[in-house]
């Protein structure tokens, strides 16, 4: 009997959280994008009032999680095609997803000043 | 007489179709965003709501042209990177996958990518 070959099944998810976090980042630009024609904020004051809204704080932390996810998504399949030695690419692949930690205590102190 | 045929295939002298460059670009677009794209982005937002005197120092750091020009760099591979990406969700959706419309695609990529930054560069400047 042949052992079905099956793979580990993370490519899959990983495929699709690229996606959806991609369509999260895009609609949040969007919003943005209106924001920015209807009313620029044009000083320290203007941006600290857009940001004092919660919606505004949490859709940005939304935004930046979703980013920092598929940012590993796409750093992991660039060490895999490029990066051949195990050791090395294991190294790497742990300074992304460190760095990307770290990115993400730092948006949160950002946004709700911790 | 025999045609001189390439041994193997040299990416660096190979003419690469249109949607191929679309994609290596992603790719590179890609990595740039991740570093130093990303700290970039988050020191920028943490300057613009720190205080009035940070927003002011970012102010006058971005107003070096050598900054300036950095600053639309970044943004057109920011804008190639949107608009490639969301070629590809279309591709999925098996929008678009034929020759043609592929390499129509690609080429409105492109200039959307171009259009933009020269529009939004303008305006920044």
């Amino acid at each position: 009997m042949k052992p079905a070959v099956t793979g580990a099944h993370y490519g899959l998810r990983d495929w699709l959280a690229q996606r959806v976090t991609a369509v999260i980042m895009v609609v949040f630009i969007l919003c943005l994008t209106l924001l920015l024609l209807i009313s620029p904020p044009n000083d320290h004051a203007g941006w600290k009032a857009v940001f004092s809204n919660q919606w505004m704080r949490i859709g940005s932390f939304l935004f930046l999680v979703s980013l920092f996810w598929h940012a590993w998504i796409g750093m992991r399949n660039i060490l895999m095609d490029y990066v051949h030695a195990t050791g090395v690419r294991l190294t790497l692949q742990i300074l992304v997803i460190l760095s990307l930690l770290f990115y993400t205590v730092w948006s949160m102190e950002i946004l709700w000043e911790l | 007489m025999q045609k001189k045929r390439p041994k193997y295939l040299n990416l660096l002298e190979i003419r690469q179709p249109l949607p191929a460059v679309v994609s290596i670009l992603h790719r590179v677009s890609g990595l740039l965003l991740f570093f130093p794209g990303i700290p970039l982005l988050l020191s920028g937002l943490e300057g613009v709501l720190d205080s009035p005197q940070e927003y002011a120092r970012i102010q006058s750091l971005l107003a070096h042209p050598v900054l300036k020009i950095g600053l639309i760099a970044a943004l057109w591979f920011f804008l190639h990177h949107l608009l490639a990406g969301i070629r590809f969700l279309g591709l999925d959706l098996h929008y678009g996958i034929t020759l043609q419309p592929a390499r129509l695609t690609s080429k409105l990529v492109f200039a959307g990518g171009f259009v933009l930054t020269v529009l939004i560069g303008a305006w920044i400047w």
